[in-house]
């Protein structure tokens, strides 16, 4: 199994300043998929990626990478392992191809097997012809796309990337998504963490939905949708004037929603009513004057909003 | 944690894993080695020959020697220091803090140890590399002549072996670059004036002696200078003891304070 967290938990600090980030996490990867870590900043998604690959110790709870224990044996797990990690750490003193030859060097590949890869690798990173690049010459699209390359250096059986398209434009993020379909279909098991719902939905074959270091949520994207949210959505905004001094999305919400939907959480000027049959209310809200409407599934982002809240998290 | 601290603070655990991080700060430096090794030379060599030439009209002979020859095996010394401190220092925290260089290698297998491991060996070695350089034109001065003054590159070594470990140190702990301001000076730059560089020991006040004597900088000049001179330096055992046991001291607790920074 290319990774397996039973009953991780992790503290920082002692006695009444300590702070828990991870409070009994399970996980299972099984060989060739793609699974998320999905969760809000501070869920305890990178705490975990960190005890994993052995560079924090877990308070409690056993990890086993690639078969091996952690963090006895994690120097030898992380030989068959590449990371994607959240900030961009290429060496700016180095070109394209030499970051790649002098990243290999620290899994004791030699120059001259890796020579032979780096066209390939960064033909696969969509970098071709890149090879004598400076660093800073790049966007970070590229930046992004060359440390995917260097993570694949050592031909892992499990890759692990952190917020991998966290700041880039729609264009990159496509490219990084599909080459990870093409790294998945060859059998490369990854286990990624995001905020993005759509990078959940699209890439993984399974995700967990993790908040305050504990896992609310563990399937397949429409497993997860189906078990904890109503499938039909409703989003209604707009300046309402239907009845009295009354006015806006909120005040028709307040008057009308819990009798025409399941449930309807406001926030800001919109209201989203959550429901398994939305025909009455929107036949209702074809009458009401000023407020507009929006019919749509239920997805991944209505679960993960109703399990972690609609609070902001800094 | 008790528990926590014990586990940073445990015994280095070494390996020749090293080399390969070893390696890519030497080709990063291969990049610029002409300006380095000027950046590394100029300064000092300056100061040798200003203060050299200058002062030594005035005082014609220290220790028996010119001023100049005096002041050779101490410039070599105290430019050692500084390189092999400003590489630990600035460097070491650029690739630590700034550049996320250390936490790219960690996800190598790659143990931490073994990285700052490097950084220590990999600033003596640029400090050595200077050392050379400057002991160069020492030579091509004429201000030493004996085949004795090649022991003096091993020697250089190890100092800088002992000022990168009191650099890391300070790595360790620096929230930011500004820090290192007070090391220098708060340390370094008093310990250049102590140590017996520019003038004897001897000049000093009785009670300030004996703490001069004891700093690392101290022990290398009584090493170095002899060396230059061709004469065989007296107590070789006790400085080279000091000097080999302030680095593994200091390396340690270097690499307790980082582990402790960085694996949470």
């Amino acid at each position: 199994m290319p990774l397996e967290i039973s009953g991780l938990v992790k503290r920082f600090g002692t006695g009444p300043d300590a702070r828990e980030v991870v409070r009994g996490l399970d996980l299972k990867l099984e060989r060739g998929e793609c699974f998320a870590l999905l969760g809000p900043n501070g869920a305890g998604k990178t705490t975990t990626l960190r005890c994993a690959l052995g560079l924090a110790e877990a308070s409690v709870g056993s990890i086993r990478l690639c078969g091996l224990p952690v963090p006895a044996q994690a120097r030898e797990a992380r030989a068959r392992v590449g990371v994607v990690p959240q900030t961009d750490s290429l060496d700016p003193d180095f070109t394209c191809a030499e970051n790649l030859v002098v990243f290999a060097g620290y899994f004791g590949i030699p120059e001259r097997d890796i020579r032979p890869r780096v066209p390939e690798l960064l033909a696969f990173a969509g970098l071709e012809g890149k090879e004598n690049a400076r660093i800073q010459s790049l966007s970070g699209g590229m930046k992004r796309r060359l440390t995917l390359a260097r993570a694949l250096v050592n031909k892992p059986e499990l890759l692990i990337l952190d917020e991998p398209t966290t700041g880039l434009d729609p264009q990159a993020r496509h490219l990084i998504w599909e080459r990870l379909r093409r790294l998945t279909a060859e059998g490369t098991t990854i286990l990624l963490t995001t905020h993005f719902m759509d990078e959940a939905e699209r890439l993984a074959h399974r995700l967990a939905i993790l908040d305050t270091g504990r896992i609310l949520a563990q399937g397949s994207p429409r497993e997860v949708i189906a078990a904890h949210i109503e499938p039909q959505v409703v989003e209604v905004f707009g300046d309402w004037t239907g009845e009295g001094a009354a006015s806006g999305a909120a005040a028709w919400a307040a008057r009308h929603a819990e009798a025409l939907s399941r449930r309807c959480e406001i926030s800001g000027e919109t209201a989203f009513c959550y429901t398994d049959d939305a025909a009455p209310l929107l036949a209702h809200l074809a009458h009401q004057p000023g407020l507009r409407t929006l019919h749509r599934p239920a997805n991944l982002e209505d679960v993960f909003l109703k399990l972690t809240g609609r609070e902001l998290r800094d | 944690m008790p528990h926590a601290t014990a586990l940073h603070f445990a015994p280095p655990r070494l390996s020749l894993r090293f080399l390969a991080v070893w390696r890519r700060n030497f080709l990063v430096w291969k990049k610029l080695a002409l300006p380095s090794i000027v950046g590394n030379l100029a300064d000092p060599v300056i100061y040798m020959l200003g203060l050299g030439y200058g002062l030594g009209l005035l005082v014609p002979e220290v220790e028996g020697v010119s001023y100049i020859a005096f002041l050779a095996g101490g410039t070599l010394a105290y430019s050692t220091m500084n390189a092999a401190t400003f590489e630990a220092l600035y460097s070491g925290f650029s690739r630590m803090h700034v550049q996320k260089t250390w936490e790219a290698i960690m996800n190598a297998p790659i143990a931490l140890d073994d990285i700052v491991a490097a950084e220590l060996v990999w600033a003596a070695s640029k400090s050595c590399l200077a050392g050379v350089a400057i002991l160069a034109v020492i030579a091509a001065f004429g201000f030493t002549a004996s085949p004795l003054a090649l022991a003096a590159i091993p020697v250089v070594f190890l100092t800088g072996l002992c000022f990168a470990a009191l650099g890391l140190i300070m790595t360790a702990l620096a929230p930011s670059y500004d820090f290192f301001m007070y090391y220098f000076t708060l340390f370094i730059t008093p310990m250049t004036l102590l140590s017996g560089v520019f003038f004897p020991q001897g000049q000093l006040p009785d009670s300030v002696q004996l703490i001069a004597s004891a700093l690392p900088l101290s022990h290398a000049v009584s090493l170095i200078r002899p060396l230059l001179l061709g004469q065989v330096p007296a107590q070789i055992g006790l400085h080279l003891g000091v000097l080999a046991l302030i680095t593994v001291l200091a390396f340690w607790l270097a690499l307790g304070l980082t582990r402790r920074r960085l694996l949470k």
